[in-house]
């Protein structure tokens, strides 16, 4: 192009060269393409950057008024790493994504594969699953709290009454507090698998199960044989964006333990947002948080790469 | 064609108006000051009426009209931070005691004797609360700390009198807990809340958030694993707030509760429900109570205007005359910072009187780390819910959270 460019110049005046209806083309193209790209380095690569830049640096309060950061290398991550709670909020981060995620996919395929026989209602009992989908989650943390509460709590009351004597804490035992944590945020995350995993169940044409039905594949084999191999483009998008979204699954944790009882529900979103906003030391916790973001960053290149393959085939 | 270019011509024009809008400033307004913005966190009542219906009448007096902002408590920090880096800060920022000095390292407030101000005659801890380096940030009208709540009835009922040490606080607790009912309930949460109402035993017993790991503060650590364990107290403590406590002493699922006099107004709305405070109980007979410091204190941000900042000055010594920390007191259940209008309130609200004897001998939480506090306070309920949940013994449980 530049060299074509070179060799027509003595012949055409500047002028001319400038208003070609190639260039024009072009130049129309990638006036459509600014917008969309000042948007993305605003709102993206900016806060990106700096947060990189700020994991580096000692960002206090008083940065904010002076402007004042000084450069304090791989300390931040080296303090962060060493620290006691760090290990904790790893394996926290991990049983909790892990958890939440196969709950949230399993029972959300199970209740996307109920709803695609028609039944009566079937349409507003689907609208109504995605209920837990609309509730702010702070409210549905609150909420939460109140039916897991030890004591008083309506699922203890329930469970006493039926079962007699069991009176787990679930919010309060250092043992079991993860594990009400994700059963919670399974609740959360049904909607989106099951909506996901829906749409992608209608697509399916009715033709193959007739085919395989002939055949003799029913039930679980014709799930086996015909659902599942074409389910896959879908499976893997949600399981993707289900593990990029639980990760930094910030509002529910704090809404019903904060972090605690002592450290057991700790992760390295909650961790990272202590530190920033109730130690209020953003060094550290952006440090923190780029480590977030580079385990989600593994994560949405996983995406990209089952994205191009789909596209391709 | 044309059309064409006017698209081209159109895509251009937004996207440099885009970035124009981006790059540019607002100006600072010059001449007479006549109004002053004002920042605080007083978004529920009665605390909005009152601070809305008082600011007023300050400005009225010094001759500027308030523009007032009252965010949420827990995103005025984050807004403070935002205001600071983008140079426009309010003329008069409220700011929670604790925070003050963690604001003041910034350097974007100026200190009140600039202004020719000073806390004569205010209850010590205040005074340390709002020092940074020496000198006095803010002037704060009212404070608050946190008391032994107990339903008169049900002490009644099992012959029990309000405890008044430690030994005393176990025996009662013991004594009426029966049934769904637990004998007394407190906040030990993973937060700073599950710290403040750590402090009052701690500090009582001689403990110090310098080095936590001390056998005074495993003593404080050992009566509140003792109330638990023995089940006095619910497990729940380490999730329940201090709005769920007052909830449960509400609901007669607890005697005795550890809060503060914000629950008046909450507690009233049951008339049936009879309770009284008394001091936090300590480890011995006599032992003198040293309990945390709360309430908001009144700063005048740098904004580089020296008018605007002189009539923010007179805003703030206007909240901090004597009839105003009166009526304040009076209006939001608190407690006036200068020592001598306490026995003035004590009259007018005999049910303030253990809130305002605790407030003499009461510490800042930032009074001997300042900016360090939160780390501290994090240390602090970190070894307390550990302790708790069986983890590990409260002396362990400190040492841990100390070498952290």
């Amino acid at each position: 192009m530049a060299e074509g460019m070179s060799l027509a110049l003595p012949r055409q005046a500047t002028t001319t060269a400038w208003w070609s209806p190639r260039r024009r083309e072009r130049l129309l193209q990638l006036a459509f393409l600014v917008p969309a790209g000042l948007y993305l380095v605003a709102f993206f690569g900016y806060p990106l950057a700096q947060n990189i830049v700020m994991g580096f640096q000692e960002y206090t309060t008083a940065t904010f008024y002076t402007g004042e950061a000084p450069w304090v290398g791989l300390a931040n991550y080296v303090d962060v790493a060493t620290s006691a709670v760090f290990g904790t909020a790893v394996l926290n981060t991990a049983l909790f994504t892990i958890g939440s995620i196969a709950g949230q996919f399993g029972i959300g395929l199970a209740v996307a594969l109920f709803f695609r026989h028609r039944f009566p209602l079937s349409g507003v009992l689907r609208s109504l699953l995605l209920l837990p989908w609309l509730i702010p989650l702070i409210v549905s943390g609150a909420v939460w709290r109140w039916i897991l509460d030890q004591d008083n709590g309506v699922l203890n009351t329930v469970l006493g009454s039926l079962l007699g004597g069991l009176h787990p804490g679930w919010l309060t035992s250092t043992s079991v507090a993860l594990v009400a944590v994700v059963l919670v945020n399974i609740w959360v995350g049904i909607p989106f698998n099951t909506t996901i995993l829906y749409g992608g169940l209608q697509d399916i044409p009715q033709e193959l199960y007739e085919a395989a039905a002939l055949d003799g594949a029913t039930g679980w084999r014709a799930f086996r044989h015909v659902t599942w191999p074409l389910l896959r483009p879908v499976v893997t998008v949600v399981l993707v964006l289900g593990v990029v979204y639980t990760l930094k699954v910030l509002d529910i944790i704090l809404g019903l333990t904060g972090g605690g009882p002592a450290n057991a529900t700790q992760t390295l979103a909650t961790q990272s947002y202590h530190l920033s906003f109730q130690e209020f030391d953003f060094g550290r916790g952006a440090a923190m948080g780029n480590i977030l973001i580079a385990i989600s960053f593994v994560f949405a290149l996983l995406y990209l790469r089952v994205a191009r393959r789909a596209d391709a085939s | 064609m044309a059309r064409r270019r006017a698209v081209l011509a159109t895509v251009l024009a937004t996207t440099s108006a885009i970035v124009l809008t981006a790059c540019g400033g607002g100006s600072a307004p010059s001449g007479p000051v006549t109004s002053l913005r004002v920042l605080d966190y007083y978004n529920n009542e009665p605390d909005k009426t009152v601070y809305a219906q008082m600011l007023d009448a300050c400005g009225q007096q010094n001759g500027v009209t308030i523009e007032r902002e009252a965010v949420p408590g827990s995103s005025l920090i984050a807004k403070v931070l935002q205001q600071a880096s983008s140079k426009t800060l309010p003329d008069v920022l409220m700011l929670d005691n604790p925070d003050l000095q963690q604001i003041a390292t910034t350097g974007a407030l100026a200190p009140v004797s600039d202004f020719g101000l000073a806390p004569t005659g205010y209850a010590p801890g205040v005074v340390s609360a709002a020092t940074y380096e020496g000198k006095v940030y803010g002037l704060q009208p009212v404070t608050n700390t946190i008391g032994l709540f107990y339903n008169k009835d049900i002490l009644a009922q099992a012959g029990v009198q309000p405890p008044t040490t430690w030994d005393e606080l176990k025996t009662a607790a013991q004594k009426l807990t029966s049934g769904n009912r637990y004998g007394i309930a407190f906040t030990a949460t993973a937060d700073y809340e599950g710290t403040w109402q750590f402090l009052p035993f701690m500090w009582t017993a001689g403990g110090d958030e310098k080095d936590i790991a001390t056998p005074q503060t495993a003593e404080a650590l050992q009566l509140w694993v003792d109330l638990v364990n023995s089940g006095s107290a619910s497990k729940s403590v380490v999730t329940w707030g201090q709005a769920d406590v007052n909830e449960q002493f509400m609901a007669g699922n607890a005697a005795m509760m550890i809060n503060g006099p914000w629950q008046f107004p909450v507690l009233a709305k049951d008339p049936a429900l009879k309770y009284a405070v008394v001091p936090i109980p300590g480890p011995q007979a006599g032992a003198t109570p040293v309990a945390p410091l709360g309430g908001e204190t009144w700063t005048i941000p740098r904004t580089g205007n020296p008018d605007r900042q002189a009539k923010a000055a007179k805003i703030v010594e206007c909240l901090n005359t004597e009839a105003n920390q009166l009526a304040l007191a009076t209006k939001r259940s608190t407690v006036p910072t200068k020592s001598a209008l306490v026995s003035q309130l004590v009259a007018q609200q005999p049910d303030m009187a253990a809130f305002s004897s605790a407030v003499q001998t009461a510490r800042a939480r930032t009074g001997e780390l300042g900016a360090e506090w939160p780390k501290a306070a994090t240390r602090i309920y970190t070894a307390v819910q550990n302790a708790l949940t069986g983890g590990a013994a409260p002396l362990a449980a400190l040492q841990q959270a100390q070498n952290g």
